[in-house]
């Protein structure tokens, strides 16, 4: 988006970038994120003790799982210069859309793995399309990220209140029962939505690092004329970002589903928002050009923890919450910042 | 029919209208518009809001050929006030039933309504300011809190620790705590934490995670909302203390009335605050069109405890919330 305004400047200041990530690599830059988590985390045990209960810390993960998923796939679109803002809107839609055909598939195949599968599979193929349609709208339709992604945010989140009549969607308590175990199940002492998180993060940090399609991605939001030029297929690569996103929302919806087994007009607001946020906490670039994996999974655990923190008081007036999240959102970006700034050009 | 338009010609003192009738007796130009303008379905509660008002459209339509109702629904408080002047001034409407988005941010769009001579009929949240509205028809969220805290006081024997839910931070959210704390006020029943859970299923569902992390021993948990009950429920059931506590919503969502139908031990009551109070203030508006009677003033719903015996005369199986 904005590589052809400032052209030059983002060549010279990916060619110091290059420079720098040789030099000063390992330094606050990386390891940012991971040091306000353990600070915030100290503060946790700080205010109450029961932060460190084994319940909170798998309660806590288990619901940063949501975010955390859908930012990860939020890295790779915004590391190619991308911006995704329908994620919770979809995520919404496809939660209304996955709960009206379990509902109307118990009566053939039953309140089973049959019907839940299919719930599954559906997910994922809406996952796919929506992203589809936001890459190739973008791309094709040479329309800024924003404006489609703003667009599509207000249709998903307004059928899926024509969906549900305005009200709540709700599973059938047959397959609800067997779906359950997807949320609130465990694995090694590790619930469900948590294995999945850590795989999507590892699939995720090997395709960005390690893979043809990462390079491509760091490329285009670098610069994406040059990128072009480089005989990068950029429309295609760009596309394929926003599905990658589509899929990890369809994930997310699979394992939020079974909590409450309900979808309605209230679902997934603002869930853009904080994924773009973990994302940036994470120190992944907003204009593009650089993403890590494993900083989006802190920066997701950390929101999550802000809000778990707060409620393990009653020190804070609960009309302050906003803006003590604020605070500690802004203070975590300026930590990393702040020596990278020192360094830099 | 002759009732209605005798009303009609008492009431409507246009110009334009008065001439109309003369004119002829045809119904055609003796319409009566009535706009309702309510926030968008955006939680559970607002969402049977929404569909009580259309139920109330058909019914009232067939019923009365003559009146025309237009129904607007808005995102937000600002996007309210422009519906409210679109109804005045695109569809000239002759009464206007509005449950305000927020009660300070409208008052003022109402008011310009009513000055264009508008019969105006304010749902749920009050204006900020006296003497605008012509009826006011609302559910009573102080009486809700206080019904809520008594059961909840006389269940626990006047003592026992117990966790508060709060909603969106708002002055329907204050009033009904106020009616809760002067109902357990004097006795041992000992508010632990109140956290905001906006009416929200998924914040009740994580606020609720963190009591039970937080506290040892709940005896009950006051959710106000049928919503953060039903996320209240999931982690109640998640954490296996079921045994431990009883939880206390409030509105009538479907869900909460059939448990309590059920006799679910979990979910013993449930204190009423309709959504289809906007049917009862289109009604009202109506029948200040039809009937004989005067209809001004105010006219405030009742918040009785729902119990395992009345519980069925407030389940609407097909409304959505």
């Amino acid at each position: 988006m904005s590589s052809v305004m400032a052209n030059n400047k983002t060549t010279n200041k990916a060619a110091n970038k290059m420079i720098t990530q040789k030099g000063f690599a390992i330094d606050l830059k990386t390891w940012g994120p991971f040091v306000a988590l353990v600070a915030l985390g100290l503060l946790g045990v700080l205010i109450n003790p029961a932060f460190l209960g084994l319940d909170n810390l798998s309660n806590m993960l288990t619901r940063s799982a949501f975010i955390g998923i859908i930012a990860i796939g939020a890295t790779f679109v915004i590391t190619a210069g991308g911006l995704d803002l329908s994620v919770g809107a979809m995520a919404a839609f496809i939660a209304g859309v996955m709960i009206i055909l379990m509902n109307s598939l118990v009566e053939q195949f039953g309140a089973g793995w049959t019907t839940i599968l299919l719930g599954i599979g559906a997910s994922l193929l809406l996952g796919v399309c929506a992203g589809f349609i936001n890459g190739i709208v973008t791309t094709k339709g040479k329309i800024e990220a924003f404006i489609v992604t703003l667009g599509t945010m207000g249709i998903y989140r307004s059928l899926v209140t024509y969906l549900s009549d305005g009200g709540t969607l709700t599973l059938d308590w047959a397959v609800r029962d067997v779906y359950r175990p997807v949320y609130y199940g465990s694995f090694l002492g590790i619930t469900i939505p948590v294995w999945v998180f850590l795989a999507v993060a590892i699939i995720g940090y090997i395709l960005l690092n390690y893979t043809r399609f990462g390079r491509y991605c760091f490329a285009i939001g670098s610069n994406e004329k040059v990128a072009e030029y480089s005989a990068i297929h950029v429309d295609r690569i760009k596309t394929m970002t926003y599905m990658l996103q589509g899929v990890c929302v369809a994930l997310a919806t699979i394992i939020y589903v079974p909590r409450l087994g309900s979808a309605s007009g209230a679902t997934g607001v603002l869930w853009e928002l904080e994924a773009i946020a973990a994302v940036i906490i994470g120190g992944t670039m907003l204009k593009g050009g650089h993403g890590r994996i494993w900083g989006t999974v802190v920066g997701a655990i950390m929101l999550t923890m802000i809000g778990n923190i707060l409620n393990l008081t009653d020190a804070i007036s609960n009309y302050l919450n906003g803006t003590v999240q604020g605070i500690i959102i802004i203070v975590a970006v300026y930590l990393q910042r702040a020596s990278w700034r020192k360094t830099g050009p | 029919m002759r009732t209605i338009k005798s009303a009609v010609k008492a009431c409507v003192t246009t110009a334009a209208l008065t001439s109309a009738i003369g004119l002829s007796s045809a119904a055609v130009a003796q319409e009566v518009t009535i706009g309702v303008s309510i926030p968008a379905a955006t939680h559970g509660w607002t969402g049977g809001v929404n569909y009580h008002a259309e139920e109330a459209k058909k019914r009232l339509e067939e019923l009365y050929p003559d009146i025309e109702i237009t129904i607007s629904t808005a995102g937000t408080a600002g996007e309210q006030a422009n519906d409210l002047e679109d109804l005045v001034s695109l569809r000239n409407i002759d009464a206007l039933v509005v449950l305000p988005f927020e009660s300070g941010p409208l008052t003022d769009p109402v008011r310009r309504v009513k000055e264009s001579g508008v019969f105006v009929t304010v749902v749920d949240r009050g204006l900020t300011e006296e003497g605008i509205q012509d009826l006011y028809v609302a559910g009573n969220n102080h009486e809700l809190g206080r019904v809520s805290g008594e059961y909840i006081r006389e269940r626990l024997d006047d003592q026992g620790d117990i966790v508060v839910l709060r909603g969106i931070p708002t002055v329907i959210d204050d009033e009904r705590v106020q009616g809760f704390q002067e109902a357990i006020e004097g006795s041992e029943v000992n508010i632990l934490d109140m956290q905001h859970a906006n009416w929200n299923r998924d914040d009740g569902f994580e606020v609720m995670q963190d009591y039970l992390s937080r506290f040892d021993n709940i005896d009950a948990v006051w959710a106000q909302d049928d919503d953060i009950a039903l996320g209240v429920i999931e982690a109640v059931r998640q954490a296996d203390r079921e045994d431990e506590l009883f939880i206390v919503g409030g509105a009538g969502m479907k869900d909460i009335i059939k448990r309590v139908m059920d006799g679910d031990e979990l979910v013993p009551v449930d204190v009423l605050y309709p959504p289809a109070m906007i049917a009862t203030a289109m009604d009202l508006t109506v029948q200040h069109f039809v009937s004989n009677g005067p209809v001004l003033g105010e006219y405030i719903l009742g918040s009785p405890l729902i119990t395992q015996e009345n519980a069925e005369q407030y389940y609407f199986p097909d409304s959505p919330f």
